[in-house]
């Protein structure tokens, strides 16, 4: 008889408990609800969770020095991918995205999710102790060049995620308060004047300066749903029924007539949280939030721990990449973002994101093991 | 410092780590407020909105109620059968679709013709049928490939049949889809609108149309829960219709096959009324037309057909035809001249053959004269002179006044929609009548050819045959109606439509029994005694002959062509005279001698009702009338 128990130890060793306690919540819910949405689903989503939980592990397990040397030729890679698919990738719905590689197709921007804040964190650690104003600059070319081949394919969700993960790198590194707040504040002064003007500009005949109409239409179905019942706006109008027709309690588990009646579109991928909002009501929409305060939460924690600044940065971008999943999912499922299909972190059907948000996790817990071992 | 520095950087990172973890925070409150607002404080709003996207009210239309002669014999009733029908709106190229499936179901071309008038009058979202009453081979053939076609469906439906074909078809009438037209009156009131949600027909004319409100019934509807395309997923609830009322009728299909088979294909009708009621025994009018065409839209040709015949198959003479009366109106002159004193039933007058007034020479039909006439032998020879005097010893004004009170150019009530009123002429009616001062003015001479039944004078024969049971019943009057009773099906209480005595006129004993005797004397020794030969009844009459061409005022403008120009048979009646159970008026277009066409359809009405007596092809034809 073999003892399992040094297996076993060596098996759950690299895991953060803490951090695999709330992903083990979240995909449990997951789990459930997905059982709600689209049970016949279950089996393929097992598979995706086997799969990203591997990975996970396997990444977990390395020290973060492998990490490290990983960092350039990953972006390499990705940026020498993303050119490939500009110029063979095979278009599918309208967009640019995957490039076949005989076995398999794959999405070269979904490695970019990984490879940029690997690469700034490479970059920053690299310059370390002599920072310069030249530096950030760099940092911003290699953070623009990726996300403006992944905006050309198109695919908005993706260059944005891309986007704000290297943008948190940079700001982790440090760029100035003072350059920070005022494109923040204009940020939000130039949404609020949508919001106050948004019967002005969205007449018919006005064209947006520097703006095609297809991105001028978004943005005001967003304003107004209602403009556009059948279309566009059809998503929102059903996901805020659904989400509004839940109420604090919810219809209850299967029982919401938005989801199995197919009001709601993409009720198992995108708009999954409006079958939770639907089904167990404002009480589940709280569930997933403190899920994700307490993930986040961890994630930065194990940033401000962590004994270098690569792992630092990393730990901060990848841990933000969290917020922003979800923060921009529940914002566009409850109508208050254009719908630009970014899924609900670890819960929306689907592998790719499931593996990367899981890589993001392996990435977490292998810093935190590096202090662990030091 | 130099060694602080890194510390210093750590420190400055975990400022930034706590503004990012405040950032987030604030991001996921953001969200928490929206999904707050939407659940709680929108809750209601959105709770209702998800019910309407699930919940769908179905009308479900109720059955029509039927239409049953005085024994039951059905006129008009429902019958369930298969249609192949398309949602207009769920297809995407309509021509294609209805190609495709003339591969699998015999769609002709008459079908797509339909198809399309029936698209262009409907409302909007309502299937249509492409071809009604599929046979069984037909619909297994369609249901087994369904899925070609979306937006096609076989439905089940009621369809209305009246099962007596082309009898009786113009007081019965018919019903078609509800028109574009009708769509907005029933609108005007949003009980009756919804309603009408579920219902796809609607009484066009007769009795169908009349009754509407009771035969249509009250609309039920199902609650079903249905998913985003529309399919229902369940049922949640019901509220079965209740279905319309059932009409039994005064009419006699017996009696009204009897009548218009007398016909034999000649233009005109016939009414036939119970005296004691009003109850409208008979009522026709020919040529008749079939109210089965019209059920699921009618076709082009038939309706070309019917609409373009010189003989005018659509017009319910009965009621919207206006004839002269000829000498139909004799019987009511006499009684005026008894009742106004202007005459007694014993003075005679001498009949030269015609009457002199002015310059004008009116003459009789008998052109020899008939020397000392009084008032029961100038109707039973029917005297034109005698008339020609009487009316112009009482004047315009006197005659106007007392016809009048017989309903003569007023409508009579009866309870089918849309009868004409006719013309009773007087000086007033002249002044609204027409425009030039010249022609508004009434000239003594014209009062003169009123008397026997001419000039303006224009009456339907139903108010002929009105006055003539008003006549029988002594002068009280009923309103004419061809309902009897109208029976809740479900319960099947009956609610008889009560007789309605409208007037009582008063009139004298003795001047109702002088007139009677004239009237007898028509059919004993008079013009109609060939007709009622052998009669073992005794029989009230009058003969009529309406010239067209002097034919004025508001008659028929189109017929006066040929043999349109012949004279009009007419013949009035009440039997027996001693306790009238029939009243009758008979015109038939164009027939000549009302004593030798009019007179002896008359007979074989009153032998068939009075004693069962059936003529030879009618007996033939009857047995299948108790279906």
């Amino acid at each position: 008889m073999i003892d399992p128990r040094p297996y076993l130890k060596r098996l759950v060793l690299p895991l953060d408990p803490f951090l695999f306690g709330v992903l083990m919540g979240i995909l449990g819910l997951a789990a459930l609800m997905m059982l709600s949405a689209s049970p016949e689903r279950m089996e393929a989503q097992a598979i995706n969770t086997g799969v990203a939980l591997s990975a996970m592990w396997l990444v977990a397990s390395q020290p973060p020095q492998r990490l490290h040397s990983f960092a350039l030729p990953l972006y390499l890679l990705g940026v020498v991918l993303l050119i490939a698919v500009k110029l063979f990738g095979e278009v599918s719905k309208g967009a640019q995205r995957w490039l076949d590689i005989g076995i398999t197709r794959i999405q070269p921007s979904e490695l970019m999710k990984i490879a940029m804040p690997l690469m700034l964190a490479w970059y920053f650690q690299k310059r370390e102790g002599s920072l310069q104003v030249r530096d950030f600059l760099v940092a911003a070319l290699l953070l623009a060049m990726p996300v403006a081949l992944i905006l050309k394919q198109p695919d908005l969700g993706t260059a944005l995620l891309v986007l704000s993960s290297g943008l948190f790198v940079i700001y982790f590194a440090g760029l100035s308060w003072k350059l920070i707040v005022p494109v923040v504040m204009l940020a939000l002064i130039g949404v609020s004047a949508i919001l106050v003007y948004q019967q002005d500009i969205c007449v018919p005949d006005l064209k947006w300066p520097g703006l095609h109409d297809y991105q001028k239409h978004r943005v005001c179905t967003l304003l107004d749903p209602s403009s556009d019942p059948r279309g566009k706006g059809f998503h929102t109008i059903q996901s805020t029924i659904a989400i509004g027709s839940g109420g604090v309690l919810g219809k209850g588990w299967r029982d919401g007539t938005q989801t199995h009646l197919d009001f709601l579109p993409e009720r198992h991928t995108d708009f999954i949280l409006a079958v939770i909002s639907e089904e167990l009501g404002l009480i589940g929409v709280i569930g997933i939030l403190l899920l994700y305060c307490l993930l986040i939460a961890r994630g930065l924690m194990i940033a401000a721990n962590a004994p270098n600044l690569f792992s630092r940065l990393l730990a901060g971008a990848i841990t933000m990449i969290f917020f922003t999943y979800a923060f921009v999912n529940m914002g566009m499922v409850a109508g208050i973002l254009p719908i630009v299909g970014v899924p609900l972190p670890m819960i929306s059907y689907g592998g790719t994101a499931l593996v990367t948000l899981c890589l993001g996790c392996g990435i977490l817990m292998s810093i935190q093991g590096q202090r662990r071992r030091a | 410092m130099e060694l602080k520095a890194p510390e210093q950087e750590l420190s400055r990172f975990r400022t930034r780590v706590l503004a990012a973890a405040g950032f987030v925070l604030f991001g996921f409150c953001l969200i928490l407020a929206r999904y707050f607002y939407l659940q709680v404080m929108q809750h209601e709003y959105y709770a209702t909105r998800a019910e309407n996207n699930r919940i769908s009210l179905l009308p479900i239309a109720p059955n029509r109620g039927l239409i049953v002669d005085c024994n039951g014999v059905v006129l008009a009733r429902n019958y369930s059968a298969y249609t192949l029908e398309i949602t207009p709106s769920k297809v995407i190229n309509l021509e294609d679709t209805i190609d495709e499936l003339a591969e699998i179901i015999d769609i002709q071309v008459k079908d797509r013709r339909r198809f399309r008038k029936l698209l262009e009058e409907s409302k909007n979202f309502e299937s249509l049928p492409i071809r009604t009453r599929l046979s069984d081979e037909e619909v297994a053939r369609f249901i087994a490939r369904r899925y070609r076609f979306p937006g096609v469906d076989i439905k089940a439906r009621l369809f209305r049949q009246y099962p007596q074909g082309e009898l009786a078809a113009h007081s019965v009438g018919y019903i078609g889809r509800i028109n574009q037209r009708e769509l907005a009156m029933l609108e005007e009131d949003p009980q009756v609108r919804d309603n009408y949600r579920g219902t796809e027909y609607i009484g066009k004319t007769g009795l169908e149309q009349s009754y509407e409100n009771w035969l249509h019934g009250v609309a039920g509807y199902e609650q079903l829960e249905v998913d985003a395309s529309g399919r229902a997923v369940r049922s949640l609830s019901r509220v079965p219709p209740t279905p319309g009322q059932n009409l039994q009728l005064t009419l006699d299909v017996g009696l009204q096959r009897v009548a218009e088979e007398a016909f034999g294909g000649r233009r005109g009708a016939l009414v036939a009324i119970e005296p004691g009621t009003g109850g409208v025994l008979a009522l026709v009018s020919t040529p008749k037309f079939d109210p089965n065409l019209f059920v699921d839209g009618i076709t082009v040709e038939n309706w070309d057909a019917l609409n373009t015949s010189p003989n005018r198959p659509m017009i319910n003479r009965a009621l919207n035809g206006v004839y002269p009366p000829g000498s139909t109106f004799k019987p009511f002159m006499a009684l005026a001249a008894l009742e106004t004193g202007k005459r007694t039933a014993q003075q005679t007058i001498f009949d030269p053959g015609y009457f002199e007034f002015g310059n004008n020479i009116f003459r009789d039909s008998h052109a020899g004269g008939r020397g000392a006439v009084d008032m029961v032998r100038s109707l039973e020879i029917s005297s034109d002179t005698y008339y020609y005097m009487l009316a112009n010893d009482m004047g315009i004004d006197m005659i106007a006044g007392f016809m009048s009170k017989f309903g003569f150019g007023a409508a009579t009530g009866i309870d089918v929609k849309g009868e004409s009123i006719g013309v009773l002429p007087s000086p007033e009616w002249k002044r609204k009548r027409f425009r030039k001062p010249e022609q508004q003015r009434w000239y003594a001479g014209e009062t003169i050819s009123i008397g026997i039944g001419q000039g303006y004078n224009a009456y339907t024969p139903l108010q002929l045959a009105h006055a003539t049971a008003t006549l029988a019943a002594d002068g009280v009057m009923y309103r004419p109606h061809l309902v009897k009773y109208v029976t809740d099906p479900q319960t099947g209480t009956q609610r008889k439509i009560e007789p309605e005595p409208v007037a009582t006129l008063g009139l004298k004993p003795e001047n109702l029994a002088v007139v009677r005797k004239g009237m007898q004397a028509v059919n004993i020794s008079g013009t109609g005694a060939n007709a009622f030969r052998g009669a073992p009844y005794a029989v009230a009459g009058k003969t009529g002959t309406a010239q067209v061409f002097s034919l004025r005022g508001a008659a028929y403008k189109d017929l006066s062509v040929g043999e349109h120009l012949r004279d009009h048979a007419l013949y009035i009646a009440y039997a027996p005279v001693e306790k009238p159970v029939i009243a009758l008026a008979i015109l038939v277009e164009n027939g000549g001698w009302g004593a030798s066409i009019a007179a002896p359809l008359a007979r074989q009405v009153l032998d068939y009702y009075l004693l069962g007596i059936k003529p030879k092809s009618a007996a033939q034809v009857d047995t299948e009338a108790g279906d």
